[in-house]
């Protein structure tokens, strides 16, 4: 009975084993493709058939893109956002959280029906950007910065977790006769680090990993973020395999369009590397924040 | 006694608590200081737009003056705009795509993660569970810009899966995959699955933390195997959550994305892949037909409230039920 068992428990546990491996294969081979991609040389890539490992090892394809202009910018107009826009909002959203998670506040029902009402029903695009237009954002720095500074999750998450303080943690601060905003600033923030530290990573990948707004509220190219640019590589990419799979391409311009395919790769793997490197560190709160949030919806 | 006290039977006893209120609300000016900067984002970002939409009511042309200002000249046309998208024929197109693409993102997308969780909770607290399980979050934390380019890059004519497909003999000529709109729905369900099902897993996981270990000492003393376990116990205790997250998604049905649509689209698939957002996009600013656009995102966002709504009731009646 129990080597039955025992079998069974063994047959069970391969086919667990080889479904997560399966998992991990479907999940990290696309990215490590395009890493493959992006390290070999271009005109070898030419003949296709690189699956695994790069057949003729280069770093051409990265040195083309420090060379290029656009993507140069790019990173630069996207840095700059991830740094003035993920510590701006932590600002905002912290200064709320600590108001609506005094439960005396007069009206703390109705400003917090406020935001959440916009969780619910938005005006949708098109008059959204109407009003980015109306207050002169549209084709400015700014419209990465102004738009981004609010998210109701995120206020959610941290006020649950400045209500968990005990009260004592602010008594002595008050009984000093500190004002609400000393105790904001000295005493609850520095305890809140943990949770203000998530919540600026998440807005640092979401400044990030934005596009649509540099895509469609800026022209001017020196605002471009990387994330759009890659949009337009792509685009250009997707034109050529059309006609290319149609056969109206010569061999040298099937040429330029496959070292261009390696540039893409390289590009999308420079975007990649900073989440890599970043969300792992997530993983602790955001489980919190996940569980957190579906109890509170 | 003390009820009596506490309800406001003369007038005087109001105005009193009314000064106090103010009193109160003067000494807490700072934290009223601290809700203006999200106040105003909010009241510009998120409501300058909702009451912007009475332009989905009018023929409005962006000419001088602000956008508000611009309401008081441009004609009022009434239904005309939502007439004009449920008869020229795009509507049921646009619904078409828009709810099947939602749909069989749900039928690939959500038991996915409820078997990844399943089964990355057989394997232990391990390495090789941290290990899966980081890498899975990973398509999650990326843009739908590089996940559109890995996908184009696997997908294409020399790309990894038409190779792997032709090495198997399954095939004998590349599949163009993204120019057949017949495939376009099942792209975009397994490309979100593929993005989401890491962290998705999440939620469950912390549900099968919080069961009671005795239920499988219960199980073992029975002799029922692993298979056994996981099947009458950790499936059951899911169940809550697997129908409050299924109730949530449901509501959210009419959300079929933009992104991977816009990014992954080209006009010989446009049959296929245009959902509402993108139809949006499409003819509110890339045609310049604003009050179009505004009409359709106006319909959206409607259905989509209604949706919520009902959808959170019904969630609230069905905890309701289960805890009993």
């Amino acid at each position: 009975m129990s080597l039955i068992k025992r079998s069974e428990d063994r047959l069970f546990m391969a086919f667990v084993y080889a479904f997560l491996i399966l998992v991990f294969l479907v999940t990290f081979y696309p990215f490590w493709n395009i890493l493959v991609l992006s390290l070999n040389s271009a005109d070898d890539a030419v003949r296709g058939g690189l699956y695994l490992w790069p057949r003729s090892f280069s770093l051409q394809s990265y040195q083309e893109i420090l060379k290029d202009q656009e993507i140069l910018t790019g990173i630069k107009v996207t840095l700059m956002r991830t740094a003035i826009g993920a510590p701006l909002t932590v600002l905002v959203i912290s200064l709320l959280a600590f108001a609506l998670s005094k439960k005396d506040l007069v009206g703390n029902k109705l400003i917090s029906l406020f935001f959440i009402f916009t969780m619910y029903f938005g005006g949708g695009l098109i008059p959204y950007y109407m009003i980015l237009k109306s207050v002169h954002l549209i084709d400015t720095f700014a419209v990465y910065i102004f738009p981004n500074l609010m998210n109701v999750f995120f206020v959610i998450i941290v006020r649950s977790f400045m209500q968990e303080l005990p009260a004592e943690v602010e008594e002595s601060a008050k009984i000093d006769g500190a004002n609400d905003f000393q105790i904001y600033a000295r005493v609850v923030l520095p305890i809140c680090l943990p949770v203000l530290v998530t919540i600026g990573l998440f807005s640092a990948i979401n400044q990030w990993n934005s596009w649509f707004d540099s895509y469609v509220f800026t022209y001017k190219s020196d605002l471009k973020t990387l994330q759009a640019v890659l949009v337009k590589i792509l685009n250009q990419y997707q034109t050529q395999e059309f006609t290319s799979s149609s056969g109206q391409l010569a061999d040298s311009a099937k040429r330029m369009a496959v070292s261009s395919e390696t540039i893409r790769m390289a590009a999308t793997m420079v975007a990649t590397l900073p989440i890599v490197l970043v969300y792992p560190f997530l993983q602790r709160y955001f489980v919190k924040g996940m569980t957190l949030g579906a109890v509170k919806s | 006694m003390e009820a009596s006290l506490e309800k406001p039977s003369s007038p005087a006893i109001t105005a009193s608590r009314r000064t106090g209120k103010w009193k109160k609300m003067k000494q807490q000016k700072i934290l009223y200081l601290m809700v203006l900067p999200a106040f105003l984002c909010t009241l510009i970002f998120a409501y300058g737009p909702m009451f912007g939409l009475y332009m989905a009511f009018t023929n409005y042309s962006p000419g001088g003056g602000s956008f508000f200002g611009s309401f008081f000249h441009s004609e009022f046309v009434g239904t005309q705009w939502f007439r004009y998208f449920f008869e020229n024929g795009d509507f049921y197109k646009i619904m078409r795509n828009t709810l099947a693409q939602s749909l069989l993102s749900l039928l690939i997308g959500f038991p996915a993660p409820i078997l990844l969780a399943l089964l990355i909770n057989e394997v232990g607290g391990g390495l090789f569970k941290r290990f899966v399980q980081t890498v899975s979050y990973l398509p999650h934390f990326i843009s739908w810009v590089i996940a559109a380019n890995i996908i184009v890059t696997l997908l294409s004519s020399q790309g990894a899966i038409n190779e792997l497909l032709m090495a198997l003999h399954l095939i004998d000529k590349p599949i163009q995959f993204l120019q057949n709109g017949h495939a376009f729905w099942g792209i975009i369900a397994v490309s979100n699955t593929w993005k989401d099902m890491g962290f998705n897993a999440i939620i469950y996981l912390a549900a099968i933390a919080g069961i009671n270990p005795e239920l499988y000492e219960a199980a073992r003393v029975d002799g029922a195997s692993r298979w056994r376990q996981m099947w009458n116990v950790t499936l059951p205790s899911l169940k809550p959550t697997i129908v409050i997250l299924s109730i949530l998604a449901v509501g959210n049905v009419l959300n079929a994305g933009f992104d991977q649509q816009y990014l992954l689209q080209n006009t010989t698939v446009l049959d296929y892949s245009d959902v509402i957002d993108t139809y949006t996009y499409r003819y509110g600013l890339q045609n310049g037909m604003f009050s179009y656009g505004a009409a359709v995102g106006l319909f959206k966002s409607v259905i989509a409230f209604i949706l919520v709504v009902a959808v959170n009731a019904w969630s609230r009646k069905v905890n309701q039920q289960s805890l009993y």
